[in-house]
């Protein structure tokens, strides 16, 4: 208060920088308070905690505590699980986003098949698990249909909804749409000039998408595949609903940890939590530098 | 022949989606042995667990988007007229919750505000509350961010808030009466997708040991046959018709800009 009265009387000019400074970063103190206590701190806590002894001091055994072969066979199922989930889906939904988009298909289409979409990557956790139930489960719809009037058992046939497999078939329904959702853009930005300018100079069609088309679209295909392979291997709900405790995956097991610490080590909890944000944040970083590289084309 | 392709594509894609809507429909109408009858629904909608439940979640869903309205939109106001050059860096912070799994950050909550913290929110029934409150605000903080910041391009903030100060208006009045009037149906459209995503949540509250909708669906998904088909079903309305609604929203606010 002081330095205002003094300075305030031989010139405004200099002080105002000087006053006005604070005020403006005074406005998102609300939001960076949140921030900091309800998403950085408890992620920083779970980070700090896995290379830390119950008594505070640094430590790595925690983190060496994940490579026994039960917790390493985990993460290694969730890995697969979330790889083929993710490829899968980036490739039936990058079918449906080029036959629309593409494939010479009635305009009227696109719009319900993109609100679609957004409604069913919203469509995930426990509800999906019992819509897969009661689709491919040992009662199911397609279950029942394929062995009364197919003669096709599913179950002699080595597949079961709480397995692998079953799991993957279920995240698709989530991962495709945010697949359709993502590259519908970016097949939209694909120029007619280039098609066009590839086939005066004589390309064939295989030949542009070959050298034009597919590398163009590539960082974002394989930006995307990141981003789906981040949000099947976060994905809780949709597993636990569907398989109980029966499959053993990264989150499973650490839902079992935080509730009833089944690991017999609370420290191994925040390794394993620490192991799961080290996979999505490589996921994801790979997402945001490839994005970046594709809007270079893009625009 | 492109287009048989297209078509082809399409059509098994399209499959693959209608089959579970269509297997969980028809599962849920099974209840009564030999023909179609909506008992599952009834059996649901007779629950007195259900109703809390379902209520509970709504409320949950409401005070998230009031603290989330409350939280972004002078946020983002604020970083657009001052401070433009943290967008990027808000921006990113907002995308943390999809990088970060929900797991994870309620795992931090129950170890950083347990009893024996400087701040016990795990100690008392509101307390759980407050923080699950706080974790789906987090938890939609990246679409909420998105909606209200999206609204906000189309206006011009600068000339909107320095007509209101030359008018005498102070910030609260620029913020409630000026900016969040012209950008209501970006904050409707966050606010729809926010109550998809509550409505559905099952990590944070089911760790928080709270008595919400999707701890609820997973207990008799793991208890029954019938009612979890019926209560997909119903799960599946909601989201539908919240997404419905925000898709509706934006068209309004695109018909009344055009002709100005």
């Amino acid at each position: 208060m002081s330095t205002e009265t003094a300075n305030g009387a031989p010139g405004a000019a200099p002080a105002q920088p000087l006053q006005r400074l604070p005020l403006h970063w005074l406005g998102i103190l609300p939001f960076a308070a949140f921030v900091l206590l309800f998403l950085i701190l408890p992620t920083m806590k779970i980070v700090i905690g896995a290379f830390q002894t119950p008594d505070g001091s640094l430590t790595f055994t925690n983190v060496a505590g994940l490579f026994t072969p039960s917790i390493l066979a985990a993460y290694w199922i969730s890995i697969k699980i979330s790889f083929a989930s993710a490829i899968l889906g980036c490739l039936i939904g990058f079918a449906m986003a080029a036959a629309v988009v593409l494939g010479g298909l009635p305009r009227t289409i696109r719009g319900p098949l993109l609100t679609f979409s957004g409604v069913a990557s919203n469509f995930a956790g426990v509800p999906l698990a019992f819509a897969f139930l009661a689709t491919l489960g040992p009662v199911g719809l397609v279950t029942v249909f394929l062995r009364s009037e197919l003669g096709i058992d599913l179950r002699l046939l080595g597949f079961n909804i709480l397995s692998f497999w079953g799991l993957t078939i279920t995240y698709l329904f989530f991962q495709i749409p945010l697949m359709i959702l993502i590259i519908t853009p970016a097949l939209d930005g694909l120029k007619r000039e280039w098609r066009e300018a590839a086939s005066i100079l004589g390309a064939t069609n295989a030949q542009y998408w070959r050298l034009v088309a597919f590398p163009i679209l590539l960082p974002s295909l394989l930006g995307t595949l990141a981003l789906l392979f981040a949000n099947a291997f976060g994905a809780v709900a949709t597993a636990i609903a569907l398989t109980g405790s029966s499959l053993n995956i990264v989150p499973i097991l650490l839902f079992a940890q935080i509730r009833g610490d089944v690991l017999g080590d609370p420290h191994l909890g925040y390794a394993l939590a620490f192991g799961m944000i080290v996979v999505t944040g490589i996921a994801n970083a790979i997402y945001i530098w490839l994005r970046a590289r594709s809007e270079r084309w893009l625009k | 022949m492109k287009r048989l392709w297209a078509w082809a594509a399409l059509i098994i894609g399209l499959l693959y989606f209608i089959l579970p809507l269509v297997g969980m429909t028809n599962f849920s109408l099974k209840m009564r042995r030999g023909e179609y009858s909506f008992d599952a629904y009834a059996k649901v909608f007779a629950d007195s667990r259900f109703h809390e439940t379902f209520s509970y979640s709504v409320w949950m869903a409401l005070l998230t988007i009031i603290f989330g309205v409350f939280l972004v939109v002078p946020t983002a106001y604020w970083v657009r007229l001052k401070l433009p050059f943290l967008r990027p860096y808000i921006e990113f912070i907002t995308l943390l919750p999809l990088v970060i799994p929900a797991i994870v950050i309620v795992f931090g909550y129950i170890r950083l505000y347990n009893t024996s913290s400087w701040l016990p929110l795990t100690g008392s029934y509101v307390g759980t509350d407050i923080l699950l409150v706080f974790g789906y605000a987090t938890l939609s903080l990246p679409y909420m961010y998105r909606a209200v910041d999206t609204g906000l391009r189309t206006i011009d903030v600068t000339t909107l808030t320095e007509a209101a100060q030359s008018l005498g208006a102070g910030w609260v009045t620029i913020i409630g009466r000026i900016i969040l009037p012209n950008v209501t149906v970006a904050v409707m459209s966050g606010a729809f997708v926010t109550f998809a995503i509550v409505m559905g949540e099952f990590t944070m509250a089911a760790l928080l040991n709270k008595p919400a909708f999707g701890p609820y669906m997973q207990l008799l998904g793991a208890n029954r046959a019938y009612e979890p088909a019926a209560l997909a079903v119903i799960a599946f309305g909601i989201t539908w018709a919240c997404l419905g609604l925000m898709q509706l929203v934006s068209k309004l606010q695109k018909t009344p800009q055009r002709p100005v």
